[in-house]
This record gives C-alpha cells, structure tokens and sequence, in this order.
C-alpha cells in the first residue's frame, strides 16, 4: 500500500526525481480521494455515521466527504435495503455519476436482499448495477467497512484505462 | 349476549345485516354482511347517542380456505362518547367487492386504496382507485394467502 506501489523505488539523480506510469500515480490518487455518495435507505445509515465520525474516521483513507449530488460523487455507497419501488431511482443516480465511479454495496440487504425476501425488495443491487465491493453484516462493523474501503482501494491500484468507462447501468428503468 | 349500546342499536337498527356481535374487555365488535355496509357506516355516524366520527382504521384479513375468504374490518372511534367499535364487513372471493365509504369518512380513501392494493378487494364508489403502496405493473396482491412466497415482479433487473 502507499507509495511505494505506485511508485518506482530507483533514486535517480540522487532522488531528486521519481519515475512512475501515469496510469499508477493516477491510481494512486484516486484511491484516496472517494467522493462518496450515501444512498442511505435504511438502518445501515447509522454505522455509515459511526464510520464518519472521529472514533473510526474514514477521512484517514480519504474518503471524507460526502457529496449530495451524484454528479460530484465517484463512490457510490448503497447503504440499506432497495425496495422495487426505489430501485429505478437508484438506476437513475448511478447513471447520473460521472466515470470512473465504484459502488460499495453496504450491508446484507443491499448485498442479497439480506433476510427480506419478500415481494417488495430487491435481492441485491447487483441485479441493477456493478457492484465492486460487497460488505455483509446487519449492520456490519465500521472495522468490515474499513476493511472495504481498504479492499476497494486495492482494486482502484490495479485498474487500467482501459477498464473505463463502464457505461451506464445495463437495466433500463423508466422513473 | 353484549350489554354495549352501540352493538344493541345496531343489532335492533339492522337485523338482517348483522349476522353476530360480542365483546371481549370492552372491545365491541359486530360481524355484518357487506350489501348494507354504508348505510351501517352512516347510520353509527349520524346516531346523536353513537355519534362515531372518527374512521381509525380500515383493514382487511384474508381466511384462505373459508368461505367467505376476506373480511374488512372498520376500527371506529367517537370522540364525544369515549367509545370504540370493531365493524368487520365479510366478503366472499367470488365477488370480490364492498361499497366504499369514503362519503362517510374522506379519511377512508388511502386505506381502501391500500387493501385494494394488497388484498384486490374493489370498493365500489372510490373517487381514485388505483395502487397506492406498490407500483404500476405490479402483478398481483401480495398479502392474500396464495400469493407465492416467492414469486419475482417482471420490472426489477435482469437477474430476478
């Protein structure tokens, strides 16, 4: 992790430069700078608060700042349960965000519909849209949600230009 | 045998309709066929000695495997006499309609619409009858008795 993934360890010119491919220092950037989108239904929303404030603090990771407009959002945390009659509207914001953007499905419900397995509930958002981390629990701990965050960051290291754009969700919902 | 007023003015008012009453602690309720249900609705509202202005609560309850299958059922309240009464209207499967008593109580209208949401029980005479928990395209009645536990809704996603 840091900046020794992204960057080479060879001291040219007596370390006054740093050589690196730009997809990896861009990379590298991204992953600490999630501009997250809470798409808070339901219970989940309050560890998602306990995971934003000082005791856990996903700033460290810098992933701070919640936006409340998914046009200035690349992460998008789907943090409770989707009901049917939401579930175009969930469409509707992920298309919405601009490229490269992730999606963090947050806890069980989100993830598979947890245990509403019902008429009313969709059974897990990956039946409308990409999903790239998947955090259980009911709630999960704000530690599994680090762990997350950690886990996604991983990815986003790894990705190439070519991975994007993704396009839009591959459901068509009328809202 | 019930000592409630209402349940007795009710009883005397329209004997052919009520089919049986009791309470229990002090809660009064009359089984009652559906054909006179506004005119039984109207007249525990206008009785000065009944005088039910209040529409709590409207529900229905399906009993999959009687006959007849659904009832509704009325929760009523009368703010000046401190007094509650339980309606419970039946309805059978085979003709799946009551008259809807949004004239008597507007409070009725969102309630009718959420049993003829959940249950497809059509009141007769509603203003604006169409779904109001669910969506459009929704098939079926999700809390009858034989909707199947599992069953997918066409609109939601390509893995469904």
């Amino acid at each position: 992790m840091g900046i020794t993934t992204a960057f080479s360890t060879e001291e040219p010119l007596g370390g006054s430069v740093v050589l690196t491919k730009l997809e990896a220092a861009i990379n590298w950037s991204r992953k600490y700078s999630f501009f997250l989108y809470p798409f808070a239904t339901a219970c989940c929303a309050m560890e998602f608060m306990a995971v934003g404030g000082p005791r856990y603090d996903l700033d460290r990771f810098g992933a701070a700042l919640p936006r409340f407009s998914p046009r200035q959002a690349d992460l998008l945390m789907v943090v409770g349960t989707i009901t049917h009659k939401q579930a175009p509207i969930l469409v509707k914001v992920y298309n919405q965000m601009t490229e490269p953007k992730w999606v963090m499905a947050f806890g069980v419900c989100a993830v598979s519909g947890g245990f509403y397995d019902n008429y009313a509930t969709v059974q897990g958002i990956d039946t409308l849209i990409p999903v790239d981390v998947y955090i259980p629990g009911c709630p999960p701990r704000p530690e599994m949600v680090l762990d997350g965050l950690m886990k996604l960051q991983e990815k986003v290291t790894k990705e190439k230009w070519s991975d994007w754009p993704r396009g839009p969700a591959p459901v068509k919902m009328k809202c | 045998m019930s000592t409630n007023v209402t349940l007795d003015k009710l009883s005397r008012q329209f004997p052919r309709s009520v089919v049986e009453t009791h309470t229990h602690r002090g809660d009064a309720t009359a089984i009652v066929r559906k054909d006179e249900i506004l005119a039984i609705c109207r007249f525990l509202r206008d009785d000065p000695e009944l005088a039910y202005d209040f529409m709590m609560d409207l529900t229905a309850v399906d009993y999959l495997g009687k006959e007849p299958r659904f009832e509704v059922v009325y929760h009523l309240y009368s703010l000046s006499k401190n007094q509650r009464v339980r309606i419970k209207a039946r309805v059978p499967e085979a003709d799946c309609t009551i008259d809807s008593i949004v004239s008597i109580w507007v409070a009725a209208d969102w309630f009718e619409r959420e049993v003829f949401d959940l249950y497809g029980i059509i009141f007769n005479g509603h203003p604006n009858l169409k779904r109001l928990l669910l969506y459009e395209g929704f098939e079926g009645h999700p809390l009858r008795k034989d909707y199947p536990l599992k069953k997918r809704q066409p609109l939601i996603g390509p893995l469904n």
